[in-house]
């Protein structure tokens, strides 16, 4: 009893690495499924490949709640708008990650009609491949997420410093991230 | 961080636009007569009344409605489609669906693939049923082609087929659940069709999309041990099955969102092209595994699923019930299933096994035309349609001789069953638009190719 | 084989060499007449309406008698009662096509007709509504004529120069 005891239940940390504990911790993504990926989404976040242990199973349907946009599908031009429209609503600090290659990269569908890669039209902070991915893959592109967000090098990279996106001008243009390379050697 | 915040310098993200013009659901008095006539699900008005707008719904003024948006971004539209709804209060009065937003230009892509290419394109148009899409596809590359499948890849073709009904069907179980508010089925449909996947993993190396249904046959045999696999998925899925009937069938809340909504007849039925549950659900017999059957759905013996009432629990009925088929026509293919080559031994179509390169010029010539050039199939034009779990789904496919389609259409079964949507919509409230939408069960990768 | 219905218009030709399923060839004044006598006859389910452009195969196989053009309207229809299945294909024309809509015979062809107009520019006379429907509704072109490409972005590679 006294104060003494207290000694032993101290927990200190610096702030930042509280705050982005608790921002990889409980990450809630925005339901923003398209095609075939959105069921193996839908997979990953049922009985089998649980996201709830990762504090992911809410999937908030209004953006102003959510952090995290997991494109899952072929983004048609039709749908390019309400994609943005989707990410500017949401409030900051922001992810998405791009799941499978229509959404990475237009996939196998090279035509008229399929955005070739969504990051032509938001930033993409990982990309998953796969077609569909399974979710062990889709996981591992959200602890790829959670391991940047915990030692703070994602949002190293948007800081002022180190733009994401070039600018010309004053003009406005779609952002183009700076590939994320984890653990590939160069 | 301000590059990626809205400023008021770049106003015109706030603006972002997704007005599709003409597509869209207007006031009355902007919309012309025969649209109306669709909007409010007149079908059968076919006797020449024109619709005056003053005349529809003329105890509400346009000022006293309000026209809303299930934006294409929704929980529980399935998928990207967009409704908009006239609405008094809670009832809807007119309803118009704009879909699109899954466009992928599948049938442009599949005139630049080859023939075996080809189902790798058509798989992902009904991502829930793959193996059908690619069934119905093959089908009809082979009637152009003239030519025999041996009898083992017709019985495998069939397993994975009822296979892919029973997965579609249990996550239908489970996304219907969820939108009537039952997470728990949404856990349990998705579990059951784990299984299931894993059997698909093990035969065609992918739990979704799988490319296995080619012209000619299947892409690989069956693993070894498949018939203990079998065994195992049908008798936990016909066990849980009866669980399902103890959550949902008998629970009065369950029963009371869908009895009685969402009434069709069958004259309606037939006049809006629908075909599948929902056209089994009016109490017509319609099932073209039985009525014109193909592969060997002659050999074996199952019941189809006929409704009475045409309400939303007969398609919950049926679809519950289809799944316990499935089973049993799973179950007579592995007694049944024959012994022989998965595909056709025609050197024309089939490449020759790897071995057999090293050996013979002429195997590495065919290996060579084959997968650089694909075969050549005959000039002409044919439609052939199978049963998926949403209706019929069909292909007309044109050749003119060479090694690529000339046209590829794909009847989608989804996308005709949602020019039903005014007519289920009408006067219902706004939370049971959401589980009609559920019932007709539309895939949009099929409605928008 | 089957032959055409008791009130057929006169002189529709159709494919008797076509073994999958019978193909009749109506003249578009004749096209209408024909769809309904169908329908009279117990073809209950319009299936599918949809569009080609023969622009690049234009010697296909057609009956004598009858006038090829660029673009040909396929119709698949379905009797339940009788089990079968016959398919309607008319011409409708080269430089600006028209057909008459099947939307008061079979009022579920209304989105199928709708996706030939967005996918070709074939018109539909008597279509409730004729607007796109999967372009957006700015969209220049009809996609899947010939003469339209198909939009094949060339694959940029790693090490390739500037934002794609």
């Amino acid at each position: 009893m006294g104060l003494e005891d207290l000694q032993h239940n101290f927990l200190t940390a610096p702030l930042e690495d509280l705050v982005r504990w608790a921002r990889r911790a409980s990450v809630w993504p925005a339901s923003f499924g398209l095609a075939c990926c959105a069921i193996e989404m839908m997979a990953a976040g049922a009985a089998d490949f649980d996201l709830s242990r990762f504090g992911m199973e809410v999937f908030r349907n209004s953006p102003r709640q959510a952090d995290l946009m997991i494109v899952a599908g072929r983004v048609s031009q039709k749908m390019a708008p309400v994609l943005r429209q989707v990410y500017d609503q949401m409030m900051e600090p922001k992810w998405v990650i791009s799941m499978g290659v229509c959404a990475s990269t237009g996939g196998l569908f090279n035509n008229y009609a399929i955005v070739q890669g969504v990051d032509q039209i938001v930033p993409v902070d990982v990309y998953a491949p796969g077609c569909p991915p399974s979710p062990e893959t889709l996981m591992h592109a959200i602890l790829t997420l959670h391991e940047q967000i915990r030692t703070g090098e994602i949002m190293k990279r948007r800081s002022e410093g180190n733009p994401t996106h070039l600018d010309h001008g004053g003009v406005w243009t779609p952002e183009v991230p700076v590939a994320v390379r984890m653990g590939t050697p160069k | 961080m301000t590059d990626l915040t809205r400023t008021a310098e770049r106003p015109e993200r706030l603006t972002g636009e997704t007005s599709e013009g003409a597509q869209e659901l207007v006031a009355r008095t902007e919309t012309s007569n025969d649209q109306l006539g669709r909007e409010v699900g007149a079908v059968l008005r076919l006797d020449g009344v024109t619709l005056d707008p003053r005349e529809v719904d003329y105890e509400r003024d346009d000022d006293e409605t309000m026209i809303i948006n299930m934006g294409p971004a929704h929980p529980s539209t399935h998928g990207v489609l967009r409704l908009m709804l006239e609405l008094d209060g809670e009832f809807v009065l007119r309803t118009k669906v704009v879909i699109g937003y899954l466009h992928t230009g599948m049938e442009k892509t599949g005139e630049t693939l080859s023939y075996v290419q080809g189902a790798t394109n058509v798989t992902r148009m009904d991502y829930l049923s793959p193996v059908i899409n690619e069934l119905s596809y093959s089908l009809t590359v082979e009637k152009l082609l003239g030519v025999e499948i041996p009898a083992r890849a017709t019985w495998i073709r069939m397993l994975m087929s009822e296979l892919n009904r029973v997965s579609s069907h249990l996550v239908w179980m489970a996304t219907n659940g969820m939108d009537l508010g039952s997470t728990s089925m949404m856990i349990y449909g998705l579990r059951e069709r784990e299984l299931i996947l894993a059997f698909f993993e093990k035969t065609a190396g992918l739990r979704l999309n799988l490319n296995y249904v080619r012209p000619g046959g299947v892409a690989a045999d069956l693993p070894d041990g498949w018939e203990d696999d079998i065994e195992v998925i049908c008798n936990t899925i016909e066990e849980r099955s009866y669980e399902y009937d103890q959550l949902l069938t008998g629970q009065p809340i369950f029963r009371n969102r869908l009895i009685g909504v969402g009434a069709i007849t069958a004259e309606e039925a037939l006049a809006l092209s629908l075909t599948g549950p929902l056209l089994r659900s009016t109490g017509v017999p319609w099932d073209l595994r039985r009525s014109m059957p193909y592969l060997a759905y002659d050999q074996v013996d199952f019941d189809v699923i006929v409704g009475t009432y045409g309400d939303n629990f007969d398609r919950y009925a049926i679809r519950l019930n289809e799944i316990r088929e499935s089973i049993r026509i799973i179950r007579q293919c592995v007694q049944k299933m024959p012994s022989g080559d998965y595909r056709s031994q025609d050197p024309k179509v089939t490449p020759p096994p790897r071995a057999r390169i090293g050996e013979s010029m002429e195997a590495l010539i065919h290996h060579f035309k084959l997968f650089t050039e694909g075969f050549h199939v005959p000039a002409g034009e044919v439609y052939s349609a199978v049963e998926s779990p949403r209706g019929e789904i069909g292909c007309y496919m044109v050749s003119d001789g060479g090694p690529k389609p000339y046209r590829i259409h794909v009847r989608a079964p989804s996308f005709t069953n949602l020019q039903a949507m005014p007519l289920l919509m009408r006067g219902a409230s706004v939370s049971d638009a959401i589980t009609m939408i559920s019932t007709v069960d539309p895939v949009l990768g099929e409605v928008d190719r | 084989m089957i032959p055409l219905p008791p009130l057929a218009p006169p002189g529709v030709l159709f494919d008797e060499a076509n073994a999958c399923d019978v193909a009749c060839f109506p003249t578009p004044e004749q096209y209408l007449d024909l769809v309904g006598a169908f329908k009279e006859d117990g073809f209950e389910l319009c299936v599918d309406v949809c569009g080609v452009d023969y622009l690049e195969f234009p010697d296909r196989a057609l009956p004598e008698g009858v006038r090829p053009t660029r673009f040909e309207v396929v119709v698949n229809l379905l009797s339940l009662s009788k089990k079968q299945r016959v398919r309607v294909r008319v011409q409708a024309g080269t430089e600006s096509p028209r057909v008459p809509s099947l939307f008061h015979l079979y009022p579920g062809a209304e989105a199928p007709e709708r996706e030939t107009f967005d996918m070709f520019g074939i018109l539909f006379d008597g279509h409730p509504d004729l607007t796109r429907i999967l372009m957006p509704e700015d969209w220049e072109g009809h996609p899947l004529r010939k003469d339209y490409g198909v939009g094949h972005i060339p694959i940029q590679f790693k090490e390739a120069p500037g934002p794609r």
